[in-house]
């Protein structure tokens, strides 16, 4: 029994290692070659913890719901529009915006993967890459949208986008009532990340979602 | 490949697993091995494709048991090893505690300097071609999905096969990842923006306004 437990656990290492001793493994091996600089990695995780996330997509949205002209020029070609405010590059080379409207309701998923628009959005929370919502999403979205507190009308027509190509795809939420007289920075506070995805919808202020 | 990657319409995963304030990593060893992961495909061996197909090849069961970051590892492993770039040999003695220092593969080609990380990020790799093809689909165009269980890497997920739908949008031409992931780089065709009934999907329980839309690339289209 014991012989049975040491063989079970050790056939197949190093794969099923600890990954916090693989990845250190690995970054000293692949320095070690001249593989990788590790400034290199210093800087590619600078970026992406400090300068890319929610917060450049709240700004895009935030920019059309006050700008008629910003609007039309992403609804024609997203990238180009998205780019004026320097958002571009890795996983935000084909973007697409979706506009809600009382009609249709956008919804994102990657069911194959996790493909996610970084430059607007930056790196996809964990439940939008695990097994739940990937599997869910395409089949019962109206099911994952009561999760998230959002429930639409049956006449409403919900689009799942599943990104099976190098599109990206970032949803334009409808602008919520009461906020007129608030300027671009006020309106992007209001905006969410879940609201970008489709998952969620802008709440008018003071009736944000509990907790 | 009809994979455990392929979750679409799958049951039985409950949790959505929803957290609030998440943070952009959870643990140290994701960001390094994020960026690891950056610096290692600008090494230019391998494609996006390639790489994806190398995330599609774990072991099912581990796949399911493994976090994100941890298939972003495998796939790591796995196409450093097979490229040549590192042995499985020096990989398991470094985890094994041996330190001596690890000598470049022949031919082995240069690092990504942390000079040009920033305009590698926000240059991206953009997969349109600009090259003349014609189109065979037209948007308002009714297709079906092809019937195709390839062994290898296909973006045409299973629940979405031998499916009638309409096309909405050409996209132009794009790199066509299952050539691609088998080797061919600059394979490519014209990619649609197909939508989808949601009860041709999954049957009339489905609610009937709902829609599904996916871009699908030419071969896996045939007219209705």
């Amino acid at each position: 029994m014991a012989d049975d437990h040491h063989h079970h656990h050790h056939h197949d290492a190093p794969r099923l290692a600890d990954p916090e001793l693989r990845v250190r493994a690995l970054e000293s091996l692949l320095t070690e070659k001249g593989l990788v600089d590790p400034a290199a990695l210093d800087a590619i995780i600078d970026v992406y913890e400090t300068r890319i996330g929610p917060h450049n997509g709240a700004r895009v949205v935030a920019r059309a719901w006050a700008d008629p002209e910003f609007r039309r020029r992403l609804l024609r070609n997203a990238t180009a529009a998205i780019a004026e405010l320097g958002f571009e590059g890795s996983q935000g080379e084909h973007m697409t915006v979706l506009e809600n409207t009382p009609e249709v309701h956008n919804m994102v998923v990657c069911t194959l993967c996790s493909c996610y628009p970084w430059p607007t959005l930056g790196l996809p929370p964990v439940w939008y890459k695990a097994p739940s919502y990937r599997s869910r999403a395409v089949a019962d979205p109206r099911g994952v949208l009561a999760e998230f507190g959002v429930r639409l009308p049956d006449d409403v027509e919900v689009r799942v986008w599943d990104s099976s190509a190098e599109m990206r795809y970032l949803v334009l939420p409808a602008r919520p009532p009461g906020t007129d007289g608030m300027d671009e920075a006020a309106l992007a506070g209001l905006v969410t990340r879940d609201a970008m995805i489709g998952v969620d919808i802008v709440r008018a202020p003071g009736t944000e979602r509990d907790g | 490949m009809n994979g455990v990657h392929d979750l679409g319409g799958m049951h039985g995963f409950p949790e959505l697993g929803y957290e609030h304030d998440e943070p952009v990593f959870h643990h140290a060893w994701e960001r390094r091995c994020f960026a690891l992961n950056f610096c290692a495909d600008a090494l230019g061996r391998w494609n996006l494709d390639t790489w994806r197909h190398a995330v599609e090849r774990m072991d099912p069961v581990e796949y399911l048991r493994t976090s994100y970051y941890e298939h972003w590892l495998h796939a790591m492993e796995t196409l450093l090893i097979e490229q040549g770039l590192l042995t499985r040999e020096e990989l398991e003695a470094r985890l094994g505690g041996d330190s001596t220092p690890a000598a470049p593969a022949p031919g082995q080609p240069a690092a990504l300097a942390a000079s040009e990380v920033e305009a590698a990020l926000f240059r991206g790799e953009p997969a349109c071609r600009d090259v003349e093809r014609p189109a065979r689909f037209r948007p308002g165009e009714v297709v079906r999905t092809a019937n195709i269980h390839p062994a290898g890497h296909t973006r045409l997920p299973r629940y979405a096969r031998a499916r009638r739908g309409i096309v909405r949008a050409d996209r132009g031409v794009h790199l066509f990842p299952d050539r691609r992931a088998a080797g061919e780089d600059e394979a490519a065709e014209r990619l649609y923006n197909v939508e989808f009934g949601a009860s041709e999907l999954w049957g009339d329980e489905a609610p009937p306004r709902d829609t599904v839309r996916l871009d699908l690339w030419e071969s896996y289209l045939e007219p209705e």
